[in-house]
């Protein structure tokens, strides 16, 4: 597993992957910082922080695009199965050398509060807070990234699911709020996403009896529970929504607060999706 | 031949490979139906078969790059899908691509596959100082992969598969994209190899199995269709001759002759010429290469009052043998799918009984027969599966 951990990160730096991942995120911070604390001499560098959580639209997919869809294209990945490695020590290893790559910066970041303290007096605990949170945020997004690399072939597939997916985060309490919070539009939304659920399912498995099963299972329950308490439904959709926007949690972090939920908030979405990962790759196997 | 060298081993005993009746399934599509064979130490083993027939699939699973439907892969006691780690500590694998990181060079990649398989820290640099002076890429080891030939790449492939001194080494089509020194010098590497491994590889060139293998797997569409040492196939069929005979008469007559010239033939087979007029059989001898047979036969049908409207001889060999199989094969294969089709008409709604149609027609096929046979070591004559 160290193995396949120490080639993943030498990989990031023998081609400009990681280099050019480094320098956009160190330039985007350092410009931020320059306008919000060095010009406008504003102490609190978590505010930087959250104003530059926009960045992970652009630099998760450079990271992660390569991750899983790379070895599958160019069948490296027949090596790594046939060495006596788990699937899943491969895709951690996979996913801890991204982390590390995303660990430089951050290394760097955390200088910024210490040089800003020079002029000012900076609160360090929530600086360093947000930054753990910042770090907690964007391994979260790495994990997802990693999860539509290993879905596909291609790169630029990868890398563009990835943006789609990291973008409707970041919107979605944006598009929460579009949809209005009564019983029958959360009841008819929830159909929906069977629907599309069931849709999935035959894609995936090319079987109409089992995807027929899966509709009418989740349409059942739906109905189950709207008429056994209809109430629950009340504003529920949104609530869902509200719950799926990773980034409204860091607003927690930099706000100043560590708060537990959004900390095992954040690992169990990472452990849900490296271990979606880890089905998907063995999936392929299956197949 | 390595194979003459080999003391004969009591059976069971130092087989490294066991599969059981492997099946796998891509949709409705068969990739590989029902094989079962063994593999013991120190032979090399050839997967013979034409493109897209299952060779790369068989061994994408037995070295666990992927699952079977059904069936059972025991590696050295271990089985593949139960203890996956320890079985592939016994595998080193080339798959048909070489899958090389083309931005590293041979040093660092061998360095990081000898390091995934956990190769303690003090031998890493003898095993892979030795698998690169067996496979003659010390010269290049720090040139990047991307820039190596195409047989040097194999190369890399190979050594990376030796890592670990692994009991087997199973190489997928190794010598296909090179140049005819390279594919010499490859055969000649793989021999070294099976110094000290067991090898199996697969091809889709029979010259190339029969020159390297000790041992041949026939498959075509995804069916075991021969299993047995080259001298064997060699002996069994190629030093025939077939004298192709159509002849006119009574029946009875014309099994009279057959009984007289049988103690000279290896196998008859006579069917009823269904294009000529009545009474017209097609009648096949298989006698040894230095036998005629064309003489007696003209003189017993004779004798009998039949007729010998058309008679001449053929030689067969090897590459014969595998075309033979593989399309004879090919027409029990198309006649199961018509059936399949058929029977998937009429059992519409029952996609689960289909499935078990199709498993029994396939044991009521030849595959058993010739599975026995590589059972047992091929020294006794009793070797008939082309021509009854």
């Amino acid at each position: 597993m160290f193995a396949i951990y120490k080639k993943e990160l030498k990989n990031y730096f023998i081609n400009m992957t990681g280099y050019i991942f480094i320098s956009f995120m160190l330039i985007i911070t350092g410009i931020f910082t320059t306008i919000i604390n060095l010009m406008s001499t504003y102490p609190s560098f978590e505010t930087v922080l959250s104003n530059i959580t926009i960045v992970f639209l652009l630099i998760v997919p450079i990271l992660t695009m390569r991750s899983v869809a790379e070895e599958r294209h160019s069948k490296t990945d027949q090596l790594l199965y046939s060495l006596p490695v788990s699937v899943t020590q491969i895709v951690i290893a996979k996913f801890l050398a991204m982390v590390t790559v995303f660990l430089i910066p951050i290394a760097v970041m955390c200088c910024y509060p210490l040089i800003l303290s020079i002029f000012g007096v900076v609160h360090f605990g929530t600086a360093y807070a947000s930054l753990f949170g910042f770090m907690l945020l964007g391994a979260t997004l790495i994990a997802v990234g990693m999860f539509m690399s290993s879905l596909t072939e291609s790169q630029v597939i990868a890398a563009v699911t990835t943006f789609a997916a990291v973008f409707s985060m970041y919107m979605m309490s944006a598009i929460a709020s579009l949809i209005p919070s009564g019983v029958m539009p959360s009841l008819i939304a929830f159909f929906v996403v069977v629907v599309i659920f069931s849709l999935a399912v035959y894609g995936l498995t090319k079987n109409a009896t089992v995807a027929g099963i899966t509709a009418a299972v989740g349409a059942f329950l739906l109905a189950a529970i709207y008429f056994i308490d209809s109430s629950v439904y009340d504003g529920l959709f949104v609530k869902v929504l509200n719950w799926l926007s990773v980034f409204d949690r860091f607003s927690a972090f930099s706000n100043g607060l560590l708060d537990l939920t959004c900390i095992v908030y954040y690992l169990s979405l990472i452990i849900l999706f490296v271990f979606c990962t880890v089905q998907s790759v063995e999936k392929r196997r299956w197949a | 031949m390595r194979g003459t060298e080999i003391p004969v081993y009591a059976k069971g005993e130092f087989v490294l490979i066991e599969v059981k009746n492997l099946t796998k399934r891509y949709g409705d599509n068969l990739a590989v139906n029902n094989v079962s064979f063994t593999v013991e130490k120190g032979k090399i083993y050839g997967f013979l078969g034409p493109n897209g027939a299952g060779k790369s699939t068989t061994m994408n699973i037995i070295t666990g790059c992927l699952a079977a439907t059904s069936g059972t892969v025991v590696i050295n006691g271990h089985d593949i899908f139960e203890e996956p780690v320890e079985a592939k500590k016994c595998i080193g694998y080339l798959p048909e691509q070489p899958p090389l990181y083309m931005e590293m060079t041979p040093r660092e990649y061998l360095s990081f596959v000898a390091q995934a398989k956990g190769i303690a820290h003090s031998e890493r640099t003898y095993q892979i100082n030795y698998a690169m002076e067996k496979t003659q890429i010390t010269g290049v080891q720090n040139r990047l992969i991307k820039n190596l030939s195409k047989g040097y790449r194999q190369r890399v492939g190979i050594a990376q598969a030796m890592l670990g001194a692994p009991e087997i080494i199973i190489l997928d089509e190794p010598t296909v994209g090179l140049d005819p020194i390279q594919i010499i010098e490859i055969r000649d590497l793989i021999r070294g190899l099976a110094e000290d491994h067991t090898v199996i590889l697969s091809s889709h060139i029979l010259s190339e199995v029969s020159a390297v293998c000790n041992y041949v797997m026939i498959i075509a569409h995804g069916r075991l269709i021969a299993s047995d040492t080259i001298e064997n196939l060699s002996t069994y069929m190629v030093g025939s001759n077939i004298l192709h005979m159509t002849v006119r008469g009574d029946l009875n007559r014309i099994r009279m002759a057959i009984n007289t010239l049988a103690p000279r033939a290896k196998t008859v087979r006579y069917e009823e010429n269904t294009e000529e007029k009545l009474d017209t059989y097609d009648i096949d001898i298989e006698t040894a290469r230095d036998e005629d047979l064309r003489e007696l036969a003209f003189r017993t049908f004779v004798d009998e009052h039949c007729v010998i409207l058309k008679m001449f001889t053929e030689a067969i060999s090897l590459e014969d043998v595998f075309l033979k199989l593989t399309t004879e094969d090919d027409e029990d294969y198309k006649e199961e799918q018509e059936e399949a089709a058929y029977l998937e008409k009429e059992n519409a709604f029952a996609p689960d009984q289909l499935s078990d149609d199709e498993d029994g027609d396939e044991e009521d096929g030849g595959d058993e027969a010739l599975d026995e046979d590589d059972e047992d070591d091929g020294d006794d004559g009793d070797y008939t599966p082309m021509f009854s």
